[in-house]
C-alpha cells in the first residue's frame, strides 16, 4: 500500500523520491506500521521543503466532518480535508472560513502547521486565533485534545509547528458569519511605496481584507494595486443566488514554461497592463469569493511558469519602526539585481498569536516569488535575510527552503521552548523533514 | 419511506464512493467491515452532509460462523433491507499464493465462498419478502484466466457465474441482481503495483454501478471501454493466447 513518488512542495525545490504512507482510517495513525521518522503531509502546498521526507504519511484520505453546529459557527472535521471542501459546505449554511490563505488547496492540517494568515490579518489575527482545539496523535501512537486550556503547552507549539509535534487528526474552528458569498472590493491605484505605507496606516483605509500588488519591476519603487474588500450583506448583492460556491474546475498548465519564458521584458508588459487594467485611480465591484481569495486556483499547476528548477517564495515581516525604509531597500536591491517576481505582495500584519514558531507578528509583510533558474540568487537573498533578522524581522517557515540554522535561532525566539517541548513529546525525533533537519531542530 | 442498504466491505474505496451517493440519495446505510469503528468518522460525515444515518457493524467474511442468520440480525439492528451491495475482495500476492496454499485458500474464500454463502442467504432473505436487489462487484479478471492473476481472476469469476444463476432465480420475484465487472481503480487494493493503465476513480465506478443499478442493467464493465476490451481478449483463440503474457 506504500506509493514511492517523487516530491516537492508548491516551488518544486526541492525535490525527494519518498515513500508515502497514506492514513486512510484514524486507527493508521496510531498503529506500528508507520514507519519512523516520517513527516505528517497534507496538500504539499508549502512551498519549500517543510513537506518533505523521505517517508511520509499523507493525511489526504482522511477528510471527513465529524460535527457541525450551525448555530455556533463551529465546525469539527478531519486533517486531510481541503479548504475547498470545507468552503462548498459551509458557505450555503451561511459560514466563511475565519481565516484563509491565498489558495483554497491547503488541508486544514496544513494550515494548523503553518498557523496561516489571510489578508484579514491585521485586524483578526491568524487561524490559531479561530482554533478551539484539535487532536494530536504523538509518535507514540497516543492521541492528545489540545486547546487553551488542555495541554496548552502542545497546543501553542503545534500551531505554527510545522508538524513536528506529532500528526493532528482532527481540529475544531470557529467560522465567519456571511449573509452572501460576494466581496464588495475597493481598489486603489498607488504611485509609490511611501503613498501604499500611508493608507495602509490611514484610519479611512481600514477594511477587514486589505493587501497590495506590487509591481517590483517598475523604476516607481512600490507602485502598486491596494485591494480592499469587505463581505458583501444583502443589499449589495442584487442577483438570484447570495451564496453560489465555487466550482471545481481549472485550466491546468501541463508543461513545464521554458526557461526563456518569463524575462524582464515580457515581465515588464505583464506588471504595465496589469498595473493600468485598471484606468481610474479607485474602483469599487462586487466580487465572488473565489477570483477575490483565490485568484490563481483557477489555474491549476500555476508553478510550472517558473520552468523545471521551480521557485522559491521568499515571504518575511519586518517591524513598523524602520520597516518602510527596509521595504524599499529591499524592493531596491531586488529591482537592481533584476529578479523576477512574478507575484510580489505587501500587507500589513497585527498581533501574533501565541504560536510558539507562528510567523505573523506586527509589521509589513512583503512576498515574494524568486524563480530559480540562476542558484546565486540564494546567496542575494542570504544577504537580505541578516538585513531582516537585525530589524527584528522574520522568514515564514511554510515558504521557507533556503535559511540557516543560525537565522532561524535569531528569528524565532522562542525556539528553545519548542525544542524542549518537542524533546518531551517526542524524545526519539521520530517526526522530521528536511527543514526540521536543516534548521537544526531534530 | 427510507430505504435501507447494507454494504459489506464497507472500507473499501469504492464502497465508501457508494455509501456517499447512496447517501445523497437518501437511503440510510448500514456499513458492515472488519474493525466497523474505524468507520465512525465516515459515519458522522455522511449524517453532517446529508442527514443520512449509518449502522455499523464488525463483519469478517472469512468467519463464516452464524452467516445463515446474518440478514435477520441486520435488520434487527437497522430495520428491512432494501439493497444488499458485495463489495470486498482480496487480490492478494499471485507470485506467493501459487506455492502457499493458505494465501490461495484466502484468495478463494475471500472473493468467490464466503462472498456466495453471504449473497445466498441475502436471496434466501430477499426472496422470502419478494423485494429487495443484489449488487455484486466481481472483476474484468473473471472474463479470461491470465497466468499473472487467475487465481483472483478465477475466483471473481466464480463469483459472476454465481451471481448470473442468481439472477435467473431471484427474477421471477422481482430482485434484480447486477453483476460489476470493474477495470482498473484507484483504490489502496493496487497502490504500488506497477504496469496499470486507464486507472478509473472510485467515484466513476460508483457512479456507473449505481445508474446501471437504476435501469435495472444485468452486467456492467465500468468504465465502459473493458466491455470491448474484454471482448478482444475473448476473441484471441486459445492456441494463441496460451503464448501471450498480458
Amino acid at each position: 500500500m506504500v506509493e514511492r513518488k517523487t516530491i516537492s512542495g508548491w516551488g518544486l525545490s526541492p525535490r525527494v523520491d519518498a515513500e508515502i504512507f497514506p492514513a486512510y482510517f484514524p486507527s493508521d495513525l496510531t498503529q506500528p506500521k508507520i514507519p519512523h521518522p516520517f513527516i505528517p503531509q497534507g496538500s504539499c502546498r508549502s512551498y519549500g521543503d517543510a513537506c518533505l521526507a523521505k517517508q511520509v504519511v499523507s493525511t489526504l484520505p482522511l477528510h471527513n466532518f465529524l460535527e457541525f453546529d450551525p448555530n455556533r459557527g463551529l465546525i469539527k472535521c478531519e486533517a486531510g480535508i481541503t479548504l475547498s471542501n470545507i468552503l462548498s459546505f459551509i458557505i450555503p449554511r451561511g459560514y466563511f472560513l475565519p481565516v484563509t490563505p491565498g489558495t483554497k488547496n491547503p488541508t486544514i492540517g496544513g494550515c494548523l502547521a503553518a498557523d496561516v494568515h489571510g489578508k484579514n490579518h491585521h485586524k483578526e489575527g491568524s487561524i490559531a486565533n479561530f482554533t478551539e482545539e484539535f487532536k494530536l496523535v504523538l509518535a507514540d501512537g497516543t492521541k492528545i485534545r489540545c486547546s487553551r486550556d488542555e495541554e496548552a503547552e502542545l497546543f501553542w507549539a503545534t500551531l505554527g509547528g510545522m508538524g513536528l509535534t506529532g500528526t493532528i487528526y482532527s481540529a475544531t474552528l470557529r467560522l465567519k458569519s456571511i449573509s452572501t458569498s460576494f466581496v464588495q472590493t475597493r481598489t486603489l491605484k498607488v504611485k509609490n511605496l511611501e503613498n501604499l505605507c500611508n493608507y495602509f496606516t490611514d484610519d479611512r483605509y481600514q477594511y477587514t481584507y486589505s493587501v497590495a500588488w506590487i509591481d517590483t519591476l517598475s523604476s516607481q519603487v512600490g507602485r502598486s494595486l491596494l485591494m480592499l474588500g469587505e463581505h458583501a450583506d444583502h443589499t449589495q448583492v442584487k442577483r438570484p443566488s447570495n451564496m453560489p460556491i465555487h466550482s471545481n474546475k481549472s485550466w491546468d498548465i501541463p508543461f513545464f514554461f521554458p526557461n526563456c519564458a518569463l524575462n524582464s521584458s515580457s515581465m515588464r508588459i505583464f506588471n504595465t497592463l496589469y498595473y493600468n487594467k485598471q484606468i481610474r485611480n479607485e474602483t469599487n465591484k462586487l466580487i465572488h469569493y473565489d477570483p477575490y481569495f483565490y485568484p490563481l486556483d483557477s489555474i491549476g499547476s500555476w508553478n510550472r511558469i517558473y520552468g523545471r528548477e521551480g521557485f522559491l517564495q521568499y515571504q518575511f515581516v519586518v517591524p513598523f519602526d524602520g520597516g518602510r525604509d527596509l521595504i524599499r531597500l529591499i524592493l531596491k536591491k531586488i529591482s537592481e539585481r533584476g529578479v523576477l517576481s512574478f507575484l510580489s505582495i505587501l500587507k500589513t500584519l497585527g498581533d501574533e498569536s501565541g504560536g510558539l514558531l507562528s510567523f505573523p507578528k506586527p509589521g509589513y509583510t512583503l512576498a515574494l516569488d524568486i524563480p530559480l533558474k540562476n542558484k546565486s540568487v540564494i546567496e542575494f537573498l542570504s544577504t537580505l535575510t541578516k538585513e531582516i533578522i537585525d530589524s527584528g524581522g522574520r522568514i515564514y517557515l511554510a515558504k521557507d527552503a533556503i535559511i540557516s540554522k543560525d537565522d532561524f535561532i535569531a528569528m524565532y525566539p522562542s525556539h528553545n521552548e519548542f525544542r524542549r517541548i518537542k524533546k518531551a513529546c517526542d524524545p526519539h525525533m521520530s517526526l522530521r523533514s528536511l527543514q526540521s533537519d536543516r534548521l537544526g531542530i531534530t | 419511506m427510507k430505504k435501507r442498504a447494507v454494504i459489506l466491505g464497507a472500507k473499501s474505496a469504492i464502497a465508501r464512493s457508494l455509501a456517499v451517493k447512496l447517501a445523497a440519495q437518501g437511503y440510510e446505510l448500514i456499513l458492515a467491515a472488519r474493525n466497523s469503528q474505524d468507520l465512525q468518522p465516515f459515519a458522522s460525515d455522511l449524517q453532517i452532509r446529508y442527514s443520512s444515518k449509518s449502522f455499523l457493524i464488525d463483519f469478517d467474511a472469512l468467519n463464516t460462523n452464524g452467516l445463515c442468520s446474518l440478514p435477520q440480525r441486520l435488520e434487527k439492528l437497522s430495520g428491512p433491507i432494501d439493497l444488499a451491495i458485495l463489495v470486498f475482495g482480496y487480490l492478494g500476492n499471485h507470485d506467493q499464493a501459487e506455492k502457499d496454499t493458505n494465501e490461495m485458500k484466502k484468495i478463494f474464500d475471500s472473493n468467490f465462498t464466503s462472498a456466495a454463502i453471504i449473497l445466498g442467504h441475502l436471496a434466501n432473505y430477499f426472496e422470502e419478502k419478494e423485494h429487495g436487489g443484489i449488487i455484486g462487484i466481481s472483476s474484468v479478471a473473471g472474463d479470461r484466466g491470465r497466468q499473472s492473476n487467475y487465481l483472483y481472476g478465477a475466483s471473481k469469476g466464480a463469483l459472476s457465474i454465481f451471481l448470473q444463476g442468481l439472477r435467473n432465480r431471484l427474477q421471477k420475484k422481482g430482485i434484480h441482481v447486477l453483476t460489476v465487472k470493474p477495470g482498473f481503480v484507484d483504490t489502496p487494493m493496487i497502490k504500488g503495483v506497477n504496469g496499470l493503465f486507464l486507472v478509473a476513480t472510485p467515484d466513476r465506478v460508483a457512479e456507473d454501478i449505481l445508474r446501471a443499478y437504476r435501469k435495472k442493467r444485468d452486467v456492467i464493465y465500468t468504465p465502459w471501454f473493458w466491455r470491448w476490451i474484454l471482448v478482444f481478449i475473448r476473441f484471441i483463440p486459445e492456441r494463441i493466447f496460451k503464448r501471450l503474457s498480458l
